[in-house]
């Protein structure tokens, strides 16, 4: 039974596994630093295949880290622990007031600090491979044995880079795959040598440092002196505290400099140009922009005159519509188009929009399924829309179905209850006369027959209403 | 890196160093995975301290300080004579990721001057990020400051791929605002602050994306004649109104290039320090402002000694307090006894009757705490009522060593 140097936890475990079923007492084990237990009088010898010991999870997490610390009495304080624990005090970690209990959370905590501090004072420089290749190494010199507790940090952060880190007590190797542990190693030289940013970072961390707020013992108690021989950025601390005095006195006793008023005309005039000025400009803002809805090719814009007597908006483009950019060109874009004729509309004369400007949907497999925007994403969208009619000034805009009602009003319609005029609201007094209907995709879905062709002659009769309601009586 | 970029860099770096909402913490835990590059792990990470004794857990530069505005507090405001500079989208993407790759940083601070308009310049912070993201996978911490003037649709965007976004309130009243801040409209920063938290909420509940660390602000302290009880009052109406996750309180700080129209010497730090405690003590023990506010006077926290402390010194008819039993509000109000002490207390009482001595093993401030409490073993007897408990408990001030 060996336990290694460092921090054997698996070498521990058998051998705790084997001193609990011979019911060894931690009095008479001497656990002589990393190396194996002996045992005083005439113990009998260990098993060597014992049965593992169930211990409460937090105790379990305990161990791990406590192995790593650089305490010689650290397995003889764990296998009391597990003694007590053994012998019925199950829940022994919350006595926090405990002497071993706390002993050995100070040494948890020490381990976890020093965890934390190699998290964070790590410093890896990039080195120069004779094909050019990105690869870069670290030294540091940990307090305790954490070498390969800190592994699982930096391959998560570092996964697609390929690096080393070296330190007196083992090393570290990532290649992109696969992790390999290696033995202890000597400080390299020269590491950041030909490395720009590694200056950079100097620069940085020079120009960042505020002289008249200097406070060098509040930086020692979080970096403390030991870990400055690693960071390259603390070879300016010296200087950067010796000066900071007199950097503050000349920026006390220099005259406040007297406020050079420049005027203030350019500034103002520059943030009210900032709104688009055209519906062309609009139209690039959105294209540039990111859906705010999952899935979504690119943008689908409006189609139609400016100046349009009535604009017709609709819920949001679809499959179709998002592959040629274009609104209402799908089947429901179809059946529109025939209802407007009917309705004595000319497609073309009118402004054609969605309330949303991205197909949103869900893949399955080949298939874009639909998916209907929630009212927080319609919100998201609702800046355009308004934008974009105040461009055009119809004088009558015309809501397919729910989702255009509710990012012209603002609130959830019920479209086969309150269908016919309505007035949009923009801000306060603003707005437009409106018109609510159903959406040509409602009519798709109904099933064929008599309901359908009166719902569809329902519709045209609306959008003639709305045609009235443009060219008055007459 | 050549050396133009280098001299940008200090420029930059320079004049983004009196903002001090710089913390990487509150993200989701996320990982770039095999192709990206980056992680958050919720807490963030400190990469070094600075001899003023603050971290650095963010690369946190200006875009640019050239600006358009003219706020007095500011460095890098339209009437001062500083060094201007200015990034590109490129150099800033370019920057972060080869710091982040040799592990200084958790992530990325961005914030700027406004240049040709609040648009431009938000389009430009809501680009860098953008790249970093959507191009190179970057799973760090983004934190942007947004302009408040810019359009709506622009921090839509900007939350898309932030962490975080805030904007600064700077000082506590519209009042202040006017005089130093002219250009700036303290109804527009708060009707920004709303859109932005209502963003957020919804977000949430959609589960998507939206600044999930969700915003905060800074408010400087020292250059106006704001009182304690008036920023304490201010930040915890944003708190409540908005739902911001942090305010910052920034105390003025000398700048090269000051304003005729500020104060020559800086205020004392500690007024700084005795907000942030008075603040935690808003959000996590309990303490109304009203409160806290009592515990100094003229509306100014007293810069002696910790505002719980203080709180406890004028309120002694509610001391000591019996460790053995009494509720955890009560608890969290004796000087010296910090949150997570209080939880061990209450965990490790229910197995054992807690003595001072033990109490010292769940707390590092039981020097403070003992005027206050009953143990099993300790009475204060008439100590919490004597007349020179402060002094007692108050350290003689300590050089600052310089070395
Ligand atoms: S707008 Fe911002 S950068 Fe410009 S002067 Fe004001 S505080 Fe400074």
């Amino acid at each position: 039974m060996d336990l290694k140097d460092g921090a054997d936890l698996d070498g521990f475990r058998r051998a705790l596994r084997g001193l609990v079923a011979a019911g060894v007492e931690p009095d008479d084990v001497v656990w002589s630093g990393g190396a194996a237990p002996s045992l005083f009088g005439d113990a009998a010898p260990l098993p060597a295949d014992a049965p593992p010991v169930p211990l409460p999870r937090p105790v379990g997490a305990l161990i791990g880290t406590v192995v790593c610390h650089r305490d010689p009495e650290r397995y003889a304080l764990l296998h009391r622990l597990v003694r007590r624990v053994v012998r019925g005090e199950r829940d022994i970690l919350d006595h926090h007031a405990d002497p071993l209990v706390h002993r050995l959370a100070l040494l948890d905590k020490a381990v976890r600090r020093d965890l934390h501090k190699m998290h964070a004072f790590l410093r890896f420089h990039e080195v120069h491979d004779p094909d050019g290749a990105e690869r870069y190494v670290a030294w540091f010199e940990p307090g305790h044995f954490i070498v390969e507790a800190t592994a699982p940090f930096f391959v998560e952060r570092f996964e697609s880079l390929v690096w080393t880190i070296l330190t007196p007590v083992g090393s570290l190797q990532w290649d992109r795959r696969s992790l390999t542990v290696g033995p202890a190693a000597l400080r390299p030289e020269g590491l950041d040598r030909d490395d720009r940013f590694a200056e950079g970072w100097q620069r940085y961390y020079e120009s960042t440092f505020n002289p008249a707020r200097v406070n060098p013992t509040a930086m020692r108690a979080e970096m403390p002196r030991k870990y400055w021989a690693n960071l390259p950025e603390a070879a300016a601390i010296p200087a950067l505290i010796r000066s900071a005095p007199a950097r503050v006195q000349a920026m006390i006793e220099a005259e406040a400099a007297a406020p050079r008023r420049r005027t203030p005309d350019r500034a103002v005039a520059a943030m009210a140009r900032q709104e688009p000025a055209s519906l062309a400009e609009l139209n690039r803002i959105i294209l540039a922009a990111d859906p705010l809805v999952p899935g979504a090719t690119k943008a689908v814009l409006g189609e139609g005159p400016e100046g349009a007597a009535i604009a017709i908006v609709g819920e949001q483009p679809g499959d179709q519509e998002d592959l040629e950019g274009r609104p209402f060109v799908g089947p429901a874009g179809q059946l529109l188009t025939r209802a407007l004729e009917e309705a004595g509309i000319e497609r073309g004369g009118a402004y054609l929009t969605n309330a949303v400007k991205h197909f949103k949907f869900a893949a399955r497999g080949k298939r874009r399924l639909h998916q209907s925007p929630t009212a927080g994403e319609v919100k998201h969208y609702r800046w355009w829309l308004m934008k974009e009619l105040g461009f055009v000034r119809p004088r009558l805009v015309v809501a397919l179905g729910a989702t255009a009602a509710l990012a012209l009003t603002g609130r959830s319609v019920s479209v086969l209850r309150e269908r016919g005029p309505m007035r949009f609201c923009r801000t306060g007094s603003e707005g437009w006369d409106g018109f609510v209907t159903v959406h040509p995709s409602y009519l798709l879905r109904l099933p064929a027959g008599d309901g359908a062709e009166q719902a569809c002659r329902d519709f045209v009769a609306d959008l003639r209403q709305a045609r009235g309601m443009v060219e008055g009586p007459g | 890196m050549d050396d133009a970029l280098l001299d940008k860099l200090g420029i930059l770096a320079d004049s983004a160093k009196y903002d001090a909402s710089c913390a990487s913490s509150g993200a989701k835990r996320r990982t770039g995975g095999p192709d990206g590059l980056g992680s958050t792990t919720g807490a963030g990470i400190c990469h070094a301290y600075t001899p003023d004794g603050r971290c650095v857990s963010l690369l946190k530069i200006l875009l640019t300080n050239y600006c358009l505005f003219d706020c007095a507090y500011c460095i890098n405001r339209r009437s001062s004579n500083v060094r201007r500079a200015r990034f590109s989208v490129d150099e800033v993407v370019r920057l972060t990721l080869g710091f982040y790759k040799r592990n200084c940083i958790e992530g990325l601070f961005l914030s700027s001057g406004i240049v040709r308009s609040p648009d431009y310049t938000m389009e430009q912070l809501m680009l860098v990020a953008r790249t970093l993201r959507r191009d190179h996978g970057f799973a760090g911490y983004i934190h942007l400051k947004t302009i408040p003037e810019a359009s709506p649709w622009l921090i839509e965007q900007a939350g898309l791929w932030a962490d975080r976004l805030s904007i600064n309130l700077e000082l506590a009243s519209d009042r202040s605002l006017k005089e130093f801040a002219p250009e700036k409209d303290g109804g527009a920063i708060k009707a920004v602050m709303g859109q932005i938290g209502e963003r957020i909420l919804e977000a949430k509940e959609e589960k998507r994306r939206f600044s999930p660390a969700g915003q905060s602000t800074q408010m400087i302290v020292g250059a106006d004649a704001s009182t304690d009880l008036s920023v304490l009052e201010t930040s915890d109406t944003l708190y409540r109104r908005y739902g911001l996750r942090r305010v910052y309180y920034s105390a003025f700080s000398p700048i090269p290039e000051a304003s005729s129209a500020l104060p020559a010497k800086p205020p004392p730090l500690q007024r700084e320090n005795r907000l942030y405690q008075a603040d935690w003590l808003l959000r996590y023990y309990g303490f109304t402002v009203e409160e806290i506010a009592a515990g100094g006077e003229g509306g100014m926290l007293d810069l002696g000694i910790d505002p719980k402390l203080a709180w406890a010194l004028k309120n002694r008819g509610r001391f000591p307090v019996d460790v053995n039993s009494a509720d955890r509000e009560m608890l969290l109000r004796v000087p010296g006894l910090g949150a997570r002490a209080v939880d061990k207390i209450v965990e490790a009482r229910r197995h054992t009757t807690l003595r001072l001595e033990d109490v010292a093993r769940l707390s590092s401030g039981l020097k403070r705490a003992r005027a206050f409490l009953i143990a099993a073993d300790h009475h204060p007897g008439g100590l919490t009522d004597r007349t020179d408990l402060r002094q007692r408990l108050v350290a003689p001030p300590k050089q600052l060593s310089l070395f």
